[in-house]
C-alpha cells in the first residue's frame, strides 16, 4: 500500500477509537446536546414572550424562528470543548507515546480526532435541529437549502474543531484545555444569535457585526426563515475557510511540539 | 571479531535537557537474540536511554544503529522492528483488554482475520483470555502490564524496549513477566530492559550496563561485574561479650564492630574455608552464636559503583577491604 492509503486506513482506525471513546465515556459526550438543548428551551419557553416582542420583524411574531437558527448554531461550538478536554487527555496518557513507536502515519492520532469531533458535532445539531423543530420552529427551507445549511454548519464545525484540537494540544492540563474553547461558546451571544445586533449599545454593536458568528447566523436564518441574506454567505464562508486553515497549522504545529 | 549480528549500538551517546546533562557519552552494543538490562538508579538516564532508542526522542550527540538504522534519519525503519512497553501503562483506558490488541492489529495494517487470530493468541498466552472483554480499570497491576507487553508483541517486533517493566509488581507478577522475556528470548527476540533491581538484572540479562549520573561506569555480565567489587566475607555474631574480645584479640585483621559483636571477615565463601574457621573456633574454645556467609553479589556492585546524588556510597553489608582475609587472619 501506498503511504497516502495508510494514512488513510490510520486515521480511519484513529476514528473508530475515538467515536469508541465518545460512546464509552457520555458524561463528556451528552452535556454537549443537553446545552444547546436548554438554551433553546429557556430562551422559547422563559424569555421568548418578552424577547419575542422586540425582535417579531421578519420572524413571523415567532420567537422561535427567530432564535432557533441562533442556537443550532450555538451547538456547534459546545462539541470543541469536548474535543480539546479529549486530546489533551489523550496526549497525556502512555497510549500516543506507544503510537509514535508505531510505523504509522504521524496525522492519524490528530484526524482521528478531528474527524470524530466533526462527526459527533454534526450528530448533536441534527438533534439541536430535532428539538427545534418540537418547540414550535417552523422553517421554510426548500430541500436546496437546507443542503446549504448542513454545508455551513459543516464548514463552521470543521473551523471550530481544528482550533479547539489545537487549544487542547497546547493546553498543559485537563481543566486548560476545558477552559481555552470557553469563549467560542461565548461568542453567538455577542453576535445576532438571541437579539438583532441593533438593539445592542454602539461598542458591543461594533463588535457583534464584525464577529465571524454574525454573518453566520444571518446566513442561516436567511437559509431556513428566507430573510435576507445579503454579502453575509461570503463573509460567513470566508470566515471559516480562514479559520479552519489557521487551526490546521496552530494544530499542526502543536502536535509536532506535544 | 565475532560474526555476531548487533541489534542496537551506540557510540558517545549524548543528551542534555538545558543545563542537565542526562546522558553524558554513553556506548552500547546488544547483540541479537540476547537480553541486554540497563541498571541504575531513579534519574541515572535510563528511560532517556529507551527513548532515544526507540525513536521518541533525539541525541545531541553520538551514533546510534537500532536494527541496523539510524532512529534520527530513518526512524520508520528503526520503527517497523521495535517493540516498546514504556514505564507507565501504555493502554488505552477505554477501551477493552482485546479492544486494545484489536487497535494495535488495525495499526500494523494485519487484516481482519489475522488480526483476530493473533489477539486471541496472545489474550490466551498472557493468562487474559477471561479478562478479554474486560476495560483496563478492572485489571490488577500486573495484568495491565501484561497487556501492554501483549501490545506490544502483536506487531513481532524483532527488538523489544522494556522500560522497568516489573516496577510495582508483586513477586508472582514479576516472576511470570520474567518468565516471558525468557520466552521471548527463546524466540530469537532482542530484549533492552531497564531497571533498578539488580536481582532482575541478575536473572535475565546477558548483558548488563551499570548507568549513573548519565555515565556507563561498569559493563559486563553479571559474573564479571560482581567480580569487580571484592563482596563476599564471612561474619560471625557473638552472644557473649567475652568470647567477642577473644576473638577480636586473636583475629586482628577482621573488621569488627564492638557493639553487634560481630566480626567481618573477606571470603569467597567456599566449604574448606568454613571449616578451618569452624576448627578454628572449636580448638580455641570460642563460642560463636551465628555465622553468616556473604556471596559478592550484584548489590555489591550496585552500591559500591553508583551513589545518590551529594551521598557517599555507604554500603551496609558491603565488606570493608581493608580487612585481611580469613586465611591470613586464621594463621
Amino acid at each position: 500500500m501506498s503511504t497516502l492509503s495508510y494514512t488513510v486506513t490510520d486515521s480511519v482506525t484513529m476514528l473508530r477509537r475515538n467515536l469508541k471513546h465518545a460512546v464509552r465515556y457520555p458524561s463528556m459526550t451528552i452535556p454537549v446536546v443537553v446545552i444547546p438543548v436548554v438554551l433553546l428551551l429557556l430562551f422559547v419557553y422563559v424569555f421568548g414572550n418578552a424577547l419575542g416582542a422586540g425582535v417579531a420583524p421578519g420572524a413571523h411574531g415567532h420567537y422561535v424562528d427567530y432564535v432557533a437558527p441562533g442556537i443550532i448554531l450555538m451547538a456547534t461550538t459546545y462539541g470543541s470543548v469536548s474535543v480539546a478536554v479529549h486530546i489533551c487527555s489523550d496526549m497525556t496518557e502512555g497510549i500516543v507515546n506507544r503510537f509514535r513507536t508505531l510505523s504509522i502515519s504521524r496525522a492519524a492520532v490528530l484526524n482521528g480526532h478531528v474527524l470524530g469531533g466533526v462527526i459527533q458535532t454534526l450528530l448533536t445539531v441534527v438533534l439541536v435541529v430535532g428539538a427545534a423543530l418540537l418547540t414550535g420552529f417552523r422553517p421554510d427551507a426548500t430541500p436546496l437549502e437546507w443542503l446549504a445549511t448542513a454545508g455551513l454548519l459543516t464548514l463552521v464545525i470543521v473551523a471550530l474543531t481544528m482550533l479547539s484540537a489545537a487549544m487542547g494540544l497546547r493546553a498543559k492540563t485537563v481543566e486548560a484545555a476545558s477552559n481555552a474553547p470557553f469563549p467560542l461558546t461565548f461568542l453567538p451571544f455577542l453576535g445576532s444569535a438571541i437579539v438583532p445586533t441593533d438593539s445592542m449599545p454602539t461598542a458591543v454593536r461594533w463588535f457583534a457585526e464584525y464577529q465571524p458568528f454574525t454573518p453566520v447566523t444571518e446566513t442561516l436564518r436567511g437559509l431556513l426563515m428566507g430573510t435576507a441574506i445579503g454579502d453575509s454567505a461570503v463573509i460567513a464562508v470566508a470566515w471559516c475557510l480562514g479559520l479552519t486553515v489557521l487551526g490546521f497549522f496552530w494544530a499542526r504545529s502543536a502536535y509536532d511540539r506535544a | 571479531m565475532t560474526t555476531t549480528r548487533l541489534a542496537i549500538t551506540a557510540t558517545g551517546l549524548r543528551k542534555a535537557y538545558g543545563e542537565q546533562v542526562v546522558l553524558d557519552g554513553i556506548d552500547l552494543t546488544v547483540a541479537e537474540g540476547t537480553v541486554y538490562a540497563l541498571l541504575g538508579p531513579n534519574g541515572a538516564g535510563k528511560t532517556t536511554t529507551v527513548q532515544i532508542l526507540s525513536t521518541l526522542a533525539a541525541a545531541d550527540g553520538g551514533e546510534v544503529r537500532v536494527g541496523g538504522h539510524d532512529p534520527l534519519r530513518d526512524p520508520r525503519a528503526v520503527r517497523a522492528q521495535i517493540g516498546v512497553t514504556g514505564q507507565f501503562a501504555a493502554v488505552d483506558a477505554m477501551l477493552t483488554g482485546e479492544e486494545n490488541l484489536l487497535l494495535m492489529a488495525d495499526l500494523h495494517h494485519l487484516g481482519r482475520r489475522e488480526g483476530r487470530r493473533r489477539a486471541g493468541e496472545l489474550l490466551e498466552r498472557f493468562g487474559l483470555a477471561d479478562a478479554a472483554g474486560k476495560l483496563p480499570s478492572a485489571y490488577s497491576g500486573g495484568m495491565r502490564r501484561r497487556l501492554d507487553l501483549a501490545m506490544t508483541l502483536v506487531g513481532e517486533p524483532r527488538i523489544i524496549f522494556l522500560d522497568e517493566p516489573t516496577t510495582g509488581l508483586d513477586p508472582r507478577s514479576r516472576h511470570a513477566m520474567w518468565q516471558i522475556v525468557r520466552d521471548l528470548v527463546a524466540g530469537g527476540v532482542t530484549v533492552f530492559l531497564t531497571t533498578q533491581y539488580l536481582d532482575e538484572a541478575d536473572q535475565l540479562a546477558d548483558r548488563i550496563g551499570v548507568l549513573n549520573g548519565g555515565r556507563l561506569v561498569a559493563e559486563g555480565t553479571a559474573e564479571e561485574l560482581k567480580r569487580l567489587v571484592p563482596g563476599g566475607h564471612v561474619r560471625l555474631r557473638f552472644a557473649d561479650p567475652a568470647a567477642y574480645e577473644r576473638a577480636v584479640r586473636v583475629l586482628r585483621g577482621a573488621a569488627h564492630d564492638d557493639e553487634a559483636l560481630t566480626l567481618q571477615f573477606p571470603s569467597d565463601g567456599s566449604t574448606r574455608e568454613l571449616k578451618s574457621l569452624l576448627d578454628w573456633l572449636e580448638a580455641e574454645s570460642i563460642e560463636a552464636e551465628h555465622l553468616t556467609v556473604h556471596t559478592p553479589d550484584l548489590d555489591d556492585v550496585f552500591f559500591a559503583l553508583t551513589t545518590e546524588a551529594g551521598d557517599a556510597p555507604a554500603p551496609t553489608g558491603a565488606p570493608a577491604t581493608t580487612t585481611a582475609p580469613l586465611k591470613e587472619s586464621l594463621r
